[in-house]
């Protein structure tokens, strides 16, 4: 999509990522819109500030852990939310 | 009895009153005076309640919601309490000076309604010279940076504009258009003769839509909303009587759906006598047809009865006079076939402008 630039993603500035206290989760909200994060969904989200790659995130959230296992999954969640408009 | 799941969003009538006089209109027959309307600390206590229930958005809507001169109040009271707000508005009156106001007040989003692509009949569906001020309300809503939603009610009048409906969507860079075939409650029932498209207009405008989505490419999300009477299958009612969202009308009655005040002996409690936790989780009004015990057959054993609810209980109610009856617009609903009929008008009538009120309708159109 970006071309050879690696995608740095971003919350757009109309959404806003809050915690919901009423279902003990974290959500993001935009306009006819909730996304419910699970995990560690609001950690990734939290790091989408449009100047770190996606490997960047992933290797931030990864300290310990399987690595790879992670980058791969940081990039379907972000991939997905790109899909459906709520990120750039 | 286990509690109800919270709910997610407020619908927020903050007036009936509106400029435009669009037949269409799905608000009730009668509408509140202005007189009887919540004040704004009465809206903030709403907000609040509402925002500890787990409600995460509310549309600031009408009426025409511009028309409360208190409303970057009423804006800020939402967003205090956290919640997501989008203004729903005709766009008349949203002046640079008003929108700077609301931005300031922390508005989240607005919502254009247009009546049609084109100018003229924009403003004749409208039964106001509106058009050129949605134009320039879309344009000060994107210089602010807010995402921007078009909303366009279909029906016989407006139905083969489509495609130019999304053009402007593009032209006036909105995020997303949302098109929503009429659905008749209200005042747009009394007008279901004349609002009524044909099948070929809707087979028009469903290719329109469809050649769109694929060469838009996701830059514009494409809401399409299907026309019930046509389609066989009823539409999920709130997506659940009492499951996603709730409306409180402009004197405070709070409704599981915007047309349930028409259901007779549903007896909807009011914020201003009940905390808003109890009307949501033990309110009769709430319970009466949430879940699905109180289904009648074909929906009692239908497999598909936890996706659509048996369809909407206010059509249900207007069509057969019962409120507990399927939905006729399910193709398996006994009441079906006269509901088909209802698709074929004889003759498409007028349509009358919207009025404050039933009274002085012509006879014939009720």
């Amino acid at each position: 999509m970006s071309g050879d630039r690696p995608w740095r993603p971003r919350v757009p500035p109309a959404a806003v990522l809050r915690r919901d206290g009423a279902r003990g989760t974290d959500v993001l909200l935009l306009p006819e819109r909730v996304v419910v994060l699970h995990g560690s969904g609001r950690a990734v989200l939290d790091l989408c500030d449009g100047h770190r790659t996606v490997d960047e995130i992933a290797g931030l959230l990864s300290a310990g852990a399987d690595e790879t296992r992670v980058r791969h999954e940081v990039a379907a969640f972000l991939d997905r939310l790109r899909t459906e408009g709520c990120l750039r | 009895m286990t509690t109800p799941a919270p709910p997610w969003a407020l619908l927020s009538e903050l007036t009936h009153a509106c400029p435009l006089h669009c037949g269409y209109c799905s608000n009730p027959l009668e509408l509140t005076r202005r007189s009887q309307e919540l004040s704004s600390a009465q809206w903030a206590d709403v907000f609040r309640q509402a925002a500890g229930l787990g409600v995460l958005h509310t549309h600031l809507s009408g009426g025409e919601p511009l028309l409360r001169r208190d409303l970057p109040d009423i804006t800020r009271a939402a967003t205090d309490a956290g919640l997501y707000t989008q203004l729903v508005t005709s766009g008349d009156g949203l002046t640079a000076e008003r929108l700077d106001t609301l931005v300031a007040a922390g508005l989240n989003s607005v919502q254009l309604s247009v009546q049609h692509a084109d100018p003229g009949r924009s403003d004749a569906i409208a039964g106001r010279r509106s058009f050129d001020a949605k134009r320039a309300a879309a344009r000060l809503v994107k210089e602010r940076g807010l995402p921007l939603g078009i909303n366009v009610v279909l029906h016989r009048h407006n139905l083969d504009a489509v495609d130019d409906l999304v053009q402007l969507a593009v032209d006036w860079r909105a995020d997303r258009i949302e098109l929503a075939n009429t659905q008749f409650y209200g005042w747009g029932l009394l007008n279901r003769a004349a609002l009524m498209p044909t099948r070929t207009q809707l087979a028009g405008a469903v290719e329109a839509v469809d050649r769109r989505r694929s060469r838009l490419d996701g830059t514009l999300d494409i809401t399409w909303v299907v026309p019930d009477y046509f389609s066989g299958r009823p539409k999920p009612c709130m997506g659940g009587w009492g499951a996603v969202s709730l409306t409180v009308t402009p004197d405070g009655t709070v409704l599981p759906c915007p047309a349930a005040a028409t259901l007779p002996g549903l007896d909807p409690p009011k914020v201003t006598d009940r905390p808003l936790r109890w009307i949501w989780e033990e309110s009769p009004a709430f319970n009466a047809y949430r879940g699905t015990d109180w289904m009648p057959a074909p929906c009692r054993t239908c497999e598909r009865r936890t996706e659509d609810f048996g369809g909407c209980r206010c059509q249900a109610h207007a069509l057969t006079g019962d409120a507990t009856r399927t939905d006729p617009a399910c193709s398996l609903s006994p009441d079906h076939a006269a509901l088909v009929a209802l698709t074929r008008p004889d003759t498409s009538p007028p349509l009358v402008p919207r009025r404050p009120t039933a009274r002085a309708v012509p006879r014939e159109v009720r």
